[in-house]
């Protein structure tokens, strides 16, 4: 009787310790997960907005955590104002038109533009739009002329000169290298490109292929012997070769050159776009800058974060396409 | 009648920052169809070296190596090697591996239906049926060493050549896959070239065991016929005396004939080198 009633209290007691010990370590990992970076942003937080009263500026107190909400809230509440009335706009042309056509059937409805100033989102857009498309073009450029260094040592040689003395170059460097060619080359009537969006677009190129080139001929020159035995062996073509050989084998040093190319090319987006005054996020941070009201600080702020949470999305979204494709699931852990 | 496959006077040197090195020297060696011959020697004398000139991916500097009266000067499927270290690619699933040696081999001779049944029976030879659509990174040691030499039966190689195949497998492991090469090779009848250091291996598998020199210049030291019967039993192998003679001959050859001879201050530990010497001087 007393022994079973000593099992009992014994195994009673190791099941309360089991569960002290599996709520202790989940409430360990929330602390982990959940909790450190919270304090981490709370700590940040408090030491913005007490430091942020200590500055003055001569457009005003510099920018606590309050202001700065407040203007992303007038941010938005402007870019819907702004599109409420360009859809009245294209409305009252439209009543405009069919009054004429109304009356005299001959008449072709002309339709205006609506030319109102591009509001925070649609910077935001111009801006992602433009880093996409140089960061894509600069991957075109580099993954393929990075395979063909990696496995050409006498091209490497030749070009190795040539890649260490621009991968250091500024970007604000380029530009007016860059500008005055597009405006030199691109001549056109009736432009698909605004000339401000290739400018922006081949400086980021020019300054976020140097990473992808760079990674992928490493990635290319380190395949293992042994496999470039294998394909030997098989008498693989070259075009096989590449495409069942080199090109997985590479493909985790050729994502870590494109993530570091993407950090890059935004970066650089975003001087360039302020630089050379074309439109993005860039712009609307010196605009307001020029701008020079009360207002501004606290909206240069809104585009800081905005422009640092965008950075770190792309580079998010580079990692879940690494995942996707990358073979080698342990290569890849932050 | 020639050999099936001949070395002739195989020498090589290779170039390196202290001038030549010449690691082989005047290897001569002939081969019958469906021979089983391993090759071995303490490591460094140019096994590999020996292997990777058949293989055609060296290039002898003097003599050369005649293949059923053509002369090897590349590589090629028809010579399939096994590599010591499995050398499979490893974004690819076994059955993918053995997929991609069939379709270069066999383009155009077999149809796509004929191309899976040849693959899928490969692998079921080396016993991999059960893991077949798994990458390397998720089978063990021993059976991507089995994927790799489904690859390399695979292509139908008129020699099979393979550098210590079993060399990074542990003793159990090892035993299964030579019991599994000898069924295979019962079967297929494949001429074999194999690299290992292991004597046990050699005299279990083995028709004749090539016995190499210590490098540098590393020739052929002495051959040695094994007659015992197939199949062979390596249970009742081990009170065999034809089996314990061959044993103790390339024993013999390994460490009284060769003995590898070794500086005796690089083996022993530093410090104590220097109290030895100390100890020496107050002496
Ligand atoms: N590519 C090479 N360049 C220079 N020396 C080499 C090369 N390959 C092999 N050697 C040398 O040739 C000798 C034989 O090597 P190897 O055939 O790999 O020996 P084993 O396979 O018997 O262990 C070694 O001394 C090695 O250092
Ligand atoms: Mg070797």
């Amino acid at each position: 009787m007393s022994s079973i009633r000593m099992t009992l209290a014994g195994m009673s007691g190791i099941a309360g310790v089991k569960a002290n010990d599996t709520f202790a370590s989940w409430l360990k990992r929330m602390t982990q997960t959940l909790g450190l970076p919270l304090i981490g942003l709370l700590v940040f937080l408090f030491i913005w907005q007490v430091g942020a009263k200590q500055i003055d500026t001569s457009l005003g107190q510099f920018p606590g955590p309050t202001q700065v909400y407040e203007q992303a809230n007038a941010l938005i509440s402007e870019h819907f104002n702004e599109r409420e009335r360009e859809s009245a706009f294209y409305e009252r042309q439209e009543q405009r038109n069919a009054e004429r056509v109304a009356k005299d059937p001959d008449y072709v409805p002309k339709i205006r533009e609506y030319t109102g100033k591009p509001t925070f989102f649609d910077q935001i857009g111009t801006s992602l739009v433009t880093v996409l498309a140089g960061f894509a073009i600069a991957a075109l450029i580099a993954i393929p002329l990075g395979i063909c260094i990696g496995l050409n040592g006498a091209l490497y040689s030749a070009l190795n000169p040539i890649i260490q003395l621009f991968k250091p170059v500024s970007p604000l460097a380029w530009l007016p290298l860059v500008t005055m060619v597009v405006s030199a080359a691109y001549v056109s009537d009736d432009p698909l490109f605004a000339k401000s969006f290739l400018t922006s677009l081949f400086t980021v190129s020019l300054c976020c292929l140097w990473p992808t080139l760079i990674n992928t001929a490493v990635g290319v020159s380190a395949i293992s012997p042994d496999l470039q035995n294998v394909s030997k062996v098989l008498r693989l073509n070259w075009l096989t070769h590449v495409v069942r050989i080199v090109l997985p084998s590479s493909v985790p040093m050729i994502f870590t050159g494109l993530r570091l190319s993407l950090g890059i090319a935004w970066m650089v987006l975003i001087a360039a776009e302020m630089l050379a005054q074309n439109p993005g996020l860039g712009k609307f941070v010196w605009d307001e800058f020029q701008n020079g009201s009360s207002d501004s600080l606290g909206r240069i702020m809104v585009a800081v974060l905005v422009i640092g949470l965008i950075g770190f999305l792309l580079d998010r979204v580079m990692l879940l396409i690494q995942r996707a494709v990358s073979w080698d699931k342990n290569a890849i852990t932050r | 009648m020639a050999a099936h496959l001949e070395l002739t006077d195989v020498s090589i040197e290779f170039p390196t920052p202290k001038g030549a090195f010449k690691a082989l020297d005047g290897v001569n060696l002939k081969i019958e169809r469906g021979e089983f011959v391993s090759l071995i020697g303490h490591s460094g004398c140019g096994k590999s070296t020996v292997l990777n000139i058949v293989a055609g991916l060296h290039q002898a500097t003097t003599g050369g190596v005649v293949l059923d009266g053509r002369e090897v000067n590349e590589p090629g499927p028809e010579r399939a090697v096994v590599f010591q270290n499995h050398s499979l690619l490893p974004w690819l699933t076994a059955y993918e591996n053995v997929e991609l040696a069939v379709r270069q081999v066999f383009k155009g001779k077999k149809s796509k239906a004929e191309m899976k049944a040849w693959i899928e029976h490969n692998l079921e030879l080396v016993h991999m049926t059960h893991a077949i659509h798994k990458r390397p990174d998720e089978i063990s040691g021993g059976m991507k060493q089995r994927v790799g030499i489904a690859r390399a039966l695979a292509m139908e190689p008129t020699v099979l050549l393979m550098d210590e195949p079993f060399g990074a497998l542990d003793a159990l492991t090892r035993a299964h896959l030579q019991d599994s090469l000898m069924e295979i090779q019962n079967e297929l009848n494949n001429t074999v070239i194999m690299i290992t250091h292991d004597v046990d291996e050699a005299v279990l598998l083995s028709d004749r065991i090539v016995m190499m020199t210590n490098g540098p210049a590393a020739t052929v030291g002495e051959i040695l016929k094994v007659e015992l019967p197939r199949p062979r039993d390596r249970i009742a192998l081990a009170d065999d005396p034809v089996y314990n003679h061959c044993r103790h001959q390339v024993l013999r050859f390994l460490y009284e004939k060769q003995r590898k001879v070794q500086p005796l201050d690089s083996r022993r530990p530093k410090g104590q080198a220097g109290t030895d010497a100390k100890a020496r001087k107050q002496a």
